[in-house]
Formats: structure tokens, C-alpha cells, sequence
């Protein structure tokens, strides 16, 4: 049966299990648009193509589906590179689609036309020029392979527009044909058993849990392994709900801002287990002095991962849960009972620093307002957060039980990600509750996306973190450029208006005694809701480890108030 | 040091592209890529000499060509035993009263006149880096006016293969048959 390029790609999509996509239409993929009146596919009309860009991905890491999103050609693309970057430097599955102009034009700086392959090879885990009907279909079913296996990653196909309108014979192929693309799945025998020869030594052992283990659906073997081998478990700030945050074995978040016992832990540890995550410098501070005592073992899918960063000992290239299933047979049950002494003291030492043990002084802080939420929701919310001091602090007090509750911009660090992506995450668990958690600034950058929330009945609660600062910012003048604050002083509009403008219901909190009642109201009430927190301005995320600095040279909390 | 890979690549547009921008985007320096044919039609060949520190860049560059989709198969051939050859045209200004002379040194190397202008000819060479900068040591003298090279091409001798990097890469099923397998997971 012929059927025109637009109608293919809807028939490949409908075949992927795609339920809805989230777009922009224009010139370029109009034709696109009008095929799609005829598919049972639903379409979110977003206000910016970077919203729908982070709606999408947002939905692929709440779902553990492939999301899809849409734009025209030239600035409708551009528009999507933030998020297409995003998607890339988290491992999210996403599908771009993008118009272009027809095939004839290409190279002639048509109307609206902008080399998006060309933009995107860098952003993308693969591209896509279609210039004619009869490729899409083979395109689509190797997009959504490419972008949901392996090491995941954004896909984008530049669809010409008369490759929209001609015709081309419809066949769904039933397999890919990629001879260069064969994601490794166990690791070699020799190279495991080095590792558990390792692991057999090790007194001060640490495994490191990255985003990785989600992806790879690996939680409970791995908490099968950290059980049996009596292995703390620390967790980069995307492999937070890996690990229940309540294990005993469990140490929290590492790195820049994780606690001082984990990064101690990680310091003085003699192993370390990479598992799933890629020792980026967020999480390691300088290579230099980094776990000068530990052997390392890195179990990571990506081969250019290994050795990238820090030189392990041991490389297991493959996917994370088969590999830690084929060790667990291996390993013996071992105990560290030293070790876990030594890192329960630092961990005395640190929450006595801790804000949540600072008296009540009357003023609104951010942490609390974590902390109060994740009692209100029973620590069950889907998270999402912005990017700054709030997502940091989201980080180290919503403490996650279970996993693909907590969805931030880890790798790219994408202000205005904080809503679309609470959006998209609706759409993939309408019976959920979900939060997004966001700054004065990150917020108004996609703050359009209220709108699309209106219009699409999404039931997610903002939470505004108004600090009248970029507060991250701030915070780095205030500690590393003597306090000159420069460009950072933010003077918000009236949020609690915005929202009303939108139809959204909205308050304003100010006070540490109006939080619960807030939240619990914000629950109750039915679809898209604003609260606005007059938090406490110069406030700074503890502990810190300067950028470059080892990483147990960490600034902590004064134990005075200021 | 000056690594040399053998890659093979699917025969599609742009993947020499893809190639380039990771070795640009990665901060490696490539010293010379070559691109052919191969015997199969739907596989493209690059031999790619690349300056590296150590084995540990070696290793990045082969796990890095891996990330793509279009790569089959990475070899380091640097220290395998196998044959390289570049070929280079070089344009030397000599009338007739230095021919025999420019014919001379080409026959020492090995290499052919493939043109004969009033005050010109053209010298082919085939060979290893070595020879060829050699030649060209010699033909300065006289006076190069235009050179273009190939870039190396390099293939194994006998059975020998290049070396993999990373434990268990074979080609880009990276694990031997019977150790892979997704069905299971
Ligand atoms: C798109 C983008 N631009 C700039 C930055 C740099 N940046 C990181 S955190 C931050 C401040 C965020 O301020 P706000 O949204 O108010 O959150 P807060 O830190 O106050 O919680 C900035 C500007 C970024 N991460 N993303």
C-alpha cells in the first residue's frame, strides 16, 4: 500500500507504542501535522520548542519509553538544541523530529532553512537526513532502537518536506540492520574474576551508583550485591532512588554537593565499585587527589566511558545489571564492620552540622521546604527540579526509596527544565503525584509552559524558590569573588499573578509555619498549581566542594547562624 | 607517537563527516585519514594516523569511534606488522636541461614521470612516509612547485590483526559470540 512519507512516519510511530508527542508545527512539517489528524496519537501544543524538547524527555525518564518531540525547520529546530543537549548529556531516550525543507533546496539557504544534522551530530546519539519517502520507515524503527538501547541518547530525524508528501510503499521492517551498533551486554569472564579478586581484599569498599542503574533496571540486584558484599552504596545526583535512602548501607549523595561522610567514604575507601555512572567532575572533584588509596572497578556500557576520567583497574564493559548478576554468584558474603563504624562517625559529625538540625529562627529556607514536602507526599512525588541551590538542596533532603522518581538536569545543568519536564513526566503517570521544583530564574525560563499546562489539564504543583537571586551564582560570588555580586540580583514578577493570569490557582508562603498548610493544599487542589516560597536570600548550599578542589576539602555549614 | 587505525564504516553519506567531528570535538589530531572502498560494496574503509600519547588514547580514540553508529570495526595496526603506503604527485619546476636529473632520483625511489610540460613534470611516488619525504628532501633543491599527498593506507600482513583496547572489543560485537547475547536480559 502507498502511503505519503507523512502517514508513514504516524504509522512508524503508532507501531513504536507512541502515545503522544509534544510539538510546534510551521512550514516545513505541516504536512506532518496534517497526517496526524488521522492517528490515534495525542499532540501537545507547547509554548517554546525547548519546553517540548524537556516535556519529552521528561516523559522518557519517567516512563522508560522513548519521548518524542517535534518543530519546523531553522529557528524550530534551533529552539530544540537545549533540550536535544540535555537529553545527550543524561542518557535520555528522546526522538526528534524535525521539517526541513524540500530536498531540491537543500544547500540554498531557503526559507527557514538551518543545517540541522550538521547542528545536532555533536548533541545527538545519532542523525537523520530524510530526503525521500521510501526511507522513513527503516529511519524511525532504527531511531527508537538507537535511542532507547545501550547507553541511551537523543535521536533526531530532519525529515524534507516532499519526502512528507510523496509517496513511497509502507513496510514496517521487523529488524534493524545496524552492523556497527551492537551495545555490549556481559563482560568478559577473565575481567570478572580480576574483580572479585579485588573485591575479596577490599576493607574499605564504596560503591559508586550512577544513573546507569535506573536505565539498566539494576536496583535490585544491585542491592542484592551491596547486601551480600556489605558495600556501602553512595549515588551520583542522577542516580538518586537507586538505593533506598533509608538503607543502612545507603551514604547518600557524592560529589560537589554531596554529604561530607559519603565524599570522606569515597576518599578513604580502598575499592570502588563505578557502577553505571562516569566519574565526571562534578563527583569527583580534582583527579588529581581523587581516592588517592582505592582500586577501582567500573562497570559502564559506554567503553569511552572507561578511562576517561579516572584509570580503573578493572574495566567491565557491559549492561549494568547483567553484569552485577553475573557477580553476585561470584562473591562471597563478606563484612566491613570497621569500615561501616568509621563512616557512621563522620556521619554524627555531619548531621549535627546539618540545617534540619539549626532551631527554628522564624525564617523560610528551602531545605525545610524539602523536607516538609517529602513528608506530605510520603517521600512517593515524582520530583522534578530546576537547576541551582534548589535542586541541590531537592537532592540531599527528598530522599527517594524507590527509583524514576527524580528527574533533573544533571550532565547539561539546563535551567527552565524544572516544569516541561514535570509535564512530560504527567503524561507518562497521570495517577501520580508530581512536584516540580524550581528557582525565581530557571522558572520564568520556560514559565510560558503554565499555559501548556492549563491547556492539557496537567495536575503538576510548582513550587517556586523565590530567593530574589540566581542563587547558585550568588552563592559562587559570595564564597570564590568576595561577595561582588554581578548580574545575579533577579527582581521576579508577582508569581502568584502570573499564575492567575494562566488560570492557575496560587500562594504566596512566607512564613516556615505556612509551609505544611500550603503544601497540603497545593495537593488537594485538582490540576496545575503555583506556590510561591519568600525563602531566606543569601542562603548557601552545604557542603561544597570548590570546583577543582579535593574532594574532601569541603566548606561546610558554620555551625552560627549568621 | 603516531598511531595508525584501521576502521571500517558503514558506506553511507556523511559518516566521514561523523568521523571528523569526533575527532575535532574530542581534541584528537589527526596527521592523516585516508577513505576507499573496500571489497564490499556497503563497507567504506579509513586508515587513520593519528599523534598520540600512549596505548590510553589509543584506547579513547578506538572506544570513541565505537560511539558511532556507523563504525564496524576499529583495529590499531601501529605496532602490528603491516604495510603502509601513501602516494604523492609532486610538480617540480625542471626544463628540459634537469629532466635527466629529476629522472634520475625517480628511478632510485622507485617512483614514475607521469607528465612532461615545457618546464615541468610531474613525479608519482608510492611508498612509506619515510620514502616519500625522503624524495622530496632531494627534489627541493631543484624547485617543487605544487605537492599532494593520499595519506597513508595500511593494511595487516598474513593473519595478523591490530590490537583492541578494550577488554573483550571484537569488532563492534565487543564480546565474543558465545559470552554476549541480549535475549537473556
Ligand atoms: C540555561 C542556563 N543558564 C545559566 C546557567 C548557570 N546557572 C546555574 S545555577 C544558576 C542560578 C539559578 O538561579 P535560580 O533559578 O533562581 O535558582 P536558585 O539557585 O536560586 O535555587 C545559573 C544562572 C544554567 N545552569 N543554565
Amino acid at each position: 500500500m502507498k502511503l505519503t512519507g507523512a502517514e508513514i512516519l504516524w504509522e512508524c510511530l503508532v507501531r513504536e507504542g507512541v502515545e503522544v508527542v509534544f510539538g510546534y508545527p510551521g512550514g516545513a512539517n505541516m504536512p506532518l501535522y496534517d497526517a496526524m489528524l488521522n492517528y490515534p496519537i495525542h499532540h501537545v501544543l507547547v509554548r517554546h520548542e525547548q519546553g517540548g524538547a524537556h516535556m519529552a524527555d521528561g516523559y522518557a525518564r519517567a516512563s522508560g519509553k522513548v519521548g518524542v518531540a517535534m518543530g519546523t525547520s531553522g529557528p524550530g529546530a534551533t529552539n530544540l538544541v537545549t533540550g536535544i543537549a540535555t537529553a545527550m548529556m543524561d542518557s535520555s531516550p528522546v526522538v526528534f523530529i524535525t521539517g526541513q525543507v524540500a530536498a531540491h533546496l537543500i544547500g540554498g539557504d531557503a526559507f527557514q532553512e538551518v543545517d540541522v544534522t550538521g547542528i545536532t551530530l555533536p548533541i545527538t546519539k545519532h542523525n537523520y537526513l530524510v530526503t525521500r519517502p521510501d526511507e522513513i520507515a527503516e529511519v524511525v524503527r532504527e531511531a527508537f532502537y538507537i535511542a532507547r538501547s545501550g547507553r541511551p541518547g537523543p535521536v533526531l530525524i530532519d525529515i524534507c518536506k516532499n519526502a512528507q508528501i510523496e509517496k513511497a510503499e509502507f513496510e514496517y521492517p521487523d529488524e534493524v540492520k545496524l552492523p556497527g551498533y551492537k551495545p555490549p551486554v556481559h563482560a568478559p569472564k577473565a575481567s570478572l574474576e580480576q574483580a572479585v579478586r579485588l573485591l575479596e581484599k577490599a576493607k574499605r569498599p564504596v560503591i559508586l551508583l550512577g544513573h546507569g542503574a535506573l536505565i539498566s533496571g539494576a536496583e535490585e540486584v544491585i542491592q542484592h550485591f551491596a547486601v551480600k558484599t556489605q558495600t556501602p552504596v553512595a549515588m551520583t545526583l542522577l542516580g538518586l532512588g537507586a538505593f533506598p535512602a533509608s538503607h543502612p548501607l545507603s551514604l547518600g549523595m557524592m560529589g560537589m554537593h554531596g554529604e561530607a561522610h559519603t565524599n570522606l567514604a569515597i576518599q578513604n575507601a580502598d575499592l570502588l565499585l563505578g557502577f553505571g555512572m562516569r566519574f565526571d567532575d562534578r563527583v569527583t572533584g580534582t583527579l588529581k587527589t581523587y581516592a588517592p588509596n582505592a582500586k577501582k572497578i567500573h562497570v559502564e556500557i559506554d567503553p569511552s566511558e572507561v578511562h576517561k576520567n579516572v584509570k580503573v583497574d578493572v574495566p567491565l564493559v557491559g549492561d549494568l545489571k547483567a553484569v552485577v548478576t553475573d557477580l553476585v554468584p561470584m562473591v562471597d558474603e563478606y563484612e566491613h564492620e570497621e569500615w561501616m563504624q568509621q563512616i557512621a562517625e563522620w556521619k554524627s559529625e555531619g548531621d549535627a552540622r546539618s540545617i534540619m538540625s539549626w532551631p527554628e529562627d522564624g525564617k523560610l529556607y528551602v531545605a525545610h521546604m524539602v523536607h516538609d514536602l517529602w513528608e506530605a507526599t510520603g517521600g512517593g512525588a515524582i520530583i522534578t527540579t530546576d537547576v541551582g541551590q534548589h535542586q541541590m538542596w531537592s537532592a540531599q533532603y527528598y530522599f527517594l526509596e524507590k527509583p524514576n522518581r527524580w528527574i533533573t538536569s544533571g550532565g547539561a545543568g539546563t535551567m527552565g527544565f524544572g516544569l516541561p519536564s514535570a509535564i512530560g513526566a504527567w503524561f507518562a503517570h497521570k495517577d501520580q503525584e508530581i512536584w516540580a521544583v524550581a528557582g525565581d530564574g530557571g522558572f520564568q525560563m520556560t514559565a510560558a509552559e503554565l499555559s501548556t499546562a492549563v491547556q492539557e489539564g496537567a495536575n503538576v504543583k510548582v513550587a517556586i524558590m523565590n530567593n530574589g537571586f540566581l542563587g547558585m551564582v550568588r552563592q559562587w560570588q559570595e564564597f570564590f569573588f568576595e561577595k561582588r555580586y554581578s548580574g545575579v540580583h533577579m527582581k521576579a514578577p508577582d508569581f502568584v499573578k502570573l499564575a492567575d493570569a494562566h488560570g492557575v490557582p496560587a500562594r504566596r508562603v512566607t512564613k516556615p509555619e505556612e509551609v505544611k498548610e500550603a503544601i497540603e493544599w497545593a495537593r488537594k487542589t485538582e490540576g496545575p498549581v503555583v506556590l510561591e516560597f519568600v525563602v531566606v536570600q543569601e542562603d548557601a548550599v552545604y557542603p561544597m566542594v570548590p570546583a577543582g578542589a579535593a574532594l574532601d576539602q569541603m566548606l561546610r555549614r558554620p555551625t552560627r547562624q549568621k | 607517537m603516531q598511531y595508525t587505525f584501521i576502521t571500517l564504516v558503514e558506506n553511507k553519506p556523511g559518516v566521514l563527516n561523523r568521523v571528523a567531528s569526533l575527532f575535532r570535538r574530542r581534541n584528537f589530531n589527526i596527521e592523516s585519514l585516508a577513505v576507499g572502498r573496500t571489497e564490499r560494496p556497503d563497507v567504506s574503509r579509513m586508515t587513520i594516523v593519528v599523534g598520540c600519547n600512549d596505548d590510553m588514547d589509543a584506547h579513547k580514540i578506538e572506544a570513541n569511534l565505537y560511539k558511532l553508529v556507523n563504525v564496524i570495526d576499529v583495529q590499531d595496526v601501529t605496532k602490528q606488522p603491516s604495510v603502509t603506503r601513501d602516494l604523492a604527485l609532486i610538480k617540480v619546476k625542471a626544463g628540459p636541461e634537469r629532466r635527466a636529473e629529476v629522472n634520475n632520483l625517480a628511478e632510485i625511489f622507485r617512483a614514475r614521470i607521469v607528465d612532461v610540460a615545457p618546464d615541468s613534470l610531474i613525479v608519482e611516488v608510492t611508498g612509506t612516509e619515510e620514502k616519500i619525504e625522503g624524495m622530496m628532501e632531494l627534489l627541493r633543491p631543484i624547485g617543487i612547485m605544487e605537492m599532494v599527498r593520499t595519506g597513508q593506507i595500511a593494511m595487516t600482513r598474513g593473519a595478523y590483526e591490530g590490537e583492541r583496547h578494550t577488554p573483550g572489543a571484537n569488532g563492534n560485537g565487543w564480546h565474543d559470540e558465545d559470552e554476549s547475547g541480549l535475549a537473556e536480559y
